[in-house]
């Protein structure tokens, strides 16, 4: 009895579920602790858009997709146990934090598995020659950094000159990564840079904007996350600062963030790489077929969400990447490496959205050996608070390249020399 | 039965006073030696070494540390993450400026940096004690992270704040990087609880130790009979750092890989080990060990049986972890204050006596 108690308590423990499909996707969802505001919609987004796959098409290619979800509550610890456990049928991992990315950077590339930071994590793993297994698409923090600048420069009629931008951003290798093109964009347009730090979770930034007030700068950037973005949102608000020169990076941007300042927040604006809004065939089959069938992975509260529709956009190009993969390799049980070929000569034609079902959602895609980020476009959104909608205030801009690249070059030969990594020609 | 005294004669002052007066103890010890060095290697897999026992042997050492500190001299700290931290960015700082020298003395160097500053931050005791000085300690977690995030000389200027560990290699196998094996990285780490635990045992039950427990039992009387209060606190607070400065390097360089100070070694990671020794049982090694286990498996061991076994959804199943967790430490709490190594001596006790009680 005791042998078999003891036998059956180990085989629990190992946890070894056999691979019942052949398409696995682990997402290293954060459904717990201070950042599950803006995790739960982005979670319920990726995995309703593969459970309408799987119920519309069978999956892709006739292979069944099988989504593991492993909860890490944006925890460093918990995520690498997360790649531990699953890596070892996992295609591709979406860290979905910055600190998983750091750990999975070497260990996925040493795996032989394709990590895709979804515009985090670390921005010079856009060279391709250098983070073979690495991609950091559609667009970079130093890209949305400069996109920033650049509409603040429209919007001041063309020069910064003499002007004054804060950056309040949390204090971790998230919110660090723009300072350094904003350094050098500030050297180039000649404006004042302000950087603001704030701590985890980010409730407690009162003498942050105290600073702002005595300040005075004509712009505000955000790089926050999480609960940060709301109290951010609101100290703004009580210090009546014109919500209109305060621009977020795209995850300071979604119905979490705004709703509980309510009024306040009216005419917030943040970036994004991607539509808002469910008006999309795409998005409507999935309230039919999905939400209204019972099968969401959420309550459907989140549906047409910002956060929501990014995790649509991670899953939609994760599943096109596959497909492709599937057409090159001309098998539909597609390992790891295949899915890599395919990521890096991924192509989504404006055509090929529509086809998806998601006309003009985001702009074409189109990857190379080389450069492993594509469109690399951000456009400006604004809320309003009275309908309770993000809308589009732009097109998708191209950040300042000859500011930028160089930069990603310059951090990624000293990875490569700190990892003893011999860069790839990309012939 | 188990625990037979009979025939377990002492000739010996050495025999009288050794660690495992027990034979059957003894034996025990030996055979977990060896199952640990042998044959765990060997049979374990890439999940269980690094998601699972990386963890837990370098919480153990983490777990000794504190509890030579606040177990054995009372002297309460909420510093050890950010003592951790200081191990850590040692090993990050040496690592890299000295690559040519083995990871084996970066990991001892790392810890002997953090004794220093484990002694600057325990000057305060001389002065306060109990709640005041858990207050003391606390500004230097605080403090001690901000300073790494603060000053790019820490982080060698890297534009996001991270800092990463490059591959180093002992005998010639990679302990560090992303692709040592998980056998090397845990026989390494094994090495160092092994011989921190050996240290520590030995300590405890010197002349060093029981001044600690002078002090911790009652300061004035210990002064009266001679205890020296400041040599005494000082050195609890450097050998109390020294290892937990090791277990912050090794966390660093052989478990994670990559860290950012803010999130791994916060305040949380403090109150962590705090639990994990008042779990396992105050002023007690094995307790040390058996804390870090329960903190470190049983919300793995949770984990895989409700969303692996029932399916359940990973969110509840997150949110009934820290439920239950935080139950059973309550429960442990009313039921045995010592903790787990008072449960075990009890147990001992009884097997020692039966089948005959009276």
């Amino acid at each position: 009895m005791k042998t078999k108690l003891l036998a059956a308590l180990t085989a629990t423990i190992m946890g070894a579920a056999p691979a019942l499909a052949d398409l696995t996707i682990p997402t290293l969802n954060y459904r717990t602790g201070p950042y599950a505001p803006s995790g739960i919609p982005y979670a319920d987004g990726f995995s309703d858009y593969l459970t309408l796959l799987n119920e519309r098409d069978g999956g892709i290619g006739g292979e069944m997709i099988d989504e593991k979800e492993c909860e890490t509550g944006y925890n460093t610890e918990k995520g690498v146990e997360c790649y531990e456990q699953t890596k070892a049928d996992g295609l591709i991992y979406i860290p979905q934090s910055t600190g998983i990315t750091y750990q999975l950077i070497p260990k996925a590339s040493a795996d032989n598995i394709p990590v895709w930071s979804v515009a985090y994590g670390r921005t010079s793993a856009v060279n391709g020659k250098v983070f073979e297994w690495i991609f950091n698409m559609p667009v970079t923090y130093w890209d949305g950094a400069s996109v920033a600048v650049k509409y603040a420069m429209e919007e001041e009629g063309g020069s910064l000159d003499g002007k004054k931008i804060a950056l309040i951003y949390h204090n971790s290798a998230y919110g660090k990564e723009p300072i350094r093109t904003l350094e050098a964009l500030s050297e180039k347009h000649g404006f004042e840079l302000l950087p603001l730090a704030v701590d985890h979770p980010g409730q407690e930034q009162k003498s942050q904007w105290l600073q702002i007030r005595r300040e005075r700068p004509d712009y505000v950037l955000m790089w926050g996350w999480g609960v940060m973005n709301q109290v951010a949102i609101q100290e703004a608000a009580n210090i009546r600062f014109p919500m209109d020169k305060f621009i977020g990076v795209w995850w300071s941007g979604s119905e979490a963030d705004v709703v509980p300042v309510g009024a306040g927040a009216n005419g917030y604006k943040s970036l994004n790489f991607h539509g808002t809004g469910s008006e999309f065939p795409a998005m409507q089959e999935i309230k039919s077929m999905v939400i209204d069938a019972g099968m969401g992975a959420g309550d459907g509260s989140k549906f047409g969400e910002v956060g929501y529709n990014r995790g649509v956009f991670a899953a939609a190009v994760t599943t096109e990447a596959i497909r492709q993969a599937q057409e090159a390799s001309g098998k539909s049980d597609i390992s790891p490496s295949d899915l890599r070929d395919a990521m890096e000569s991924l192509e989504i034609t404006e055509d090929r959205w529509s086809e998806m079902g998601l006309p003009g959602f985001a702009p074409a895609i189109s990857v190379t050996c080389a450069v492993h980020s594509s469109p690399r476009l951000a456009a400006v959104q604004q809320w309003d608070a009275e309908a309770g909608e993000w809308n589009l205030l732009t097109d998708f801009m191209e950040p300042d390249f000859d500011v930028v690249d160089p930069l990603i070059e310059e951090d990624s030969m000293a990875y490569a020399a700190e990892a003893g990594i011999e860069p790839r020609s990309c012939e | 039965m188990f625990y037979r005294e009979a025939g377990d004669f002492k000739t010996t002052y050495a025999k009288d006073s050794q660690t495992f007066p027990i034979r059957f103890d003894r034996y025990r010890y030996y055979v977990v030696m060896a199952v640990a060095i042998l044959v765990v290697p060997f049979v374990v897999n890439d999940y269980w070494a690094s998601a699972v026992l990386l963890p837990f042997l370098i919480y153990a050492i983490a777990a000794i540390g504190l509890n030579i500190l606040t177990g054995y001299c009372g002297q309460v700290s909420l510093g050890t993450g950010g003592f951790m931290a200081v191990g850590a960015y040692a090993c990050y700082k040496l690592m890299t400026a000295m690559p040519d020298v083995n990871i084996f003395f970066h990991v001892i160097l790392s810890g002997l940096i953090t004794a220093g500053v484990g002694v600057l931050f325990g000057l305060p005791s001389l002065r306060i004690k109990g709640f005041y000085l858990a207050v003391a300690t606390l500004a230097a977690q605080f403090f001690l992270v901000w300073l790494f995030n603060k000053v790019p000389w820490f982080y060698n200027n890297s534009a996001s704040g991270q800092i990463s560990a490059p591959t180093r290699t002992v005998f010639g196998a990679e302990v560090t990087g992303p692709t040592a094996s998980a056998e090397v990285k845990y026989l390494f780490c094994l090495a160092f609880v092994i011989a921190t635990a050996w240290i520590a045992r030995n300590l405890t039950r010197g002349s060093l130790g029981r001044k600690w427990m002078a002090i911790r039992d009652m300061d004035i009387a210990a002064e009266i009979i001679g205890v020296n209060p400041l040599a005494s606190k000082l050195s609890a607070f450097a050998v109390s750092s020294f290892f937990v400065g090791i277990a912050g390097a090794l966390f660093f360089a052989v478990y994670l890989g990559a860290v950012e100070v803010g999130e791994v070694y916060g305040i949380n990671k403090s109150f962590l080990v705090l639990f994990m020794i008042i779990i396992g049982g105050l002023g007690s090694i094995f307790g040390s060990f058996a804390g870090a286990a329960f903190i470190v498996l049983l919300p793995v061991f949770l984990k895989n049986v409700l969303v692996g076994q029932f399916g359940w959804a990973t969110d509840l199943a997150a949110h009934l972890e820290i439920m239950i967790l935080g139950l059973l430490i309550i429960v442990f709490l009313v039921l045995e204050p010592h903790g787990l190594a008072q449960l075990w001596r009890i147990t001992k006790e009884k097997l020692r006596l039966w089948p005959f009680p009276h």
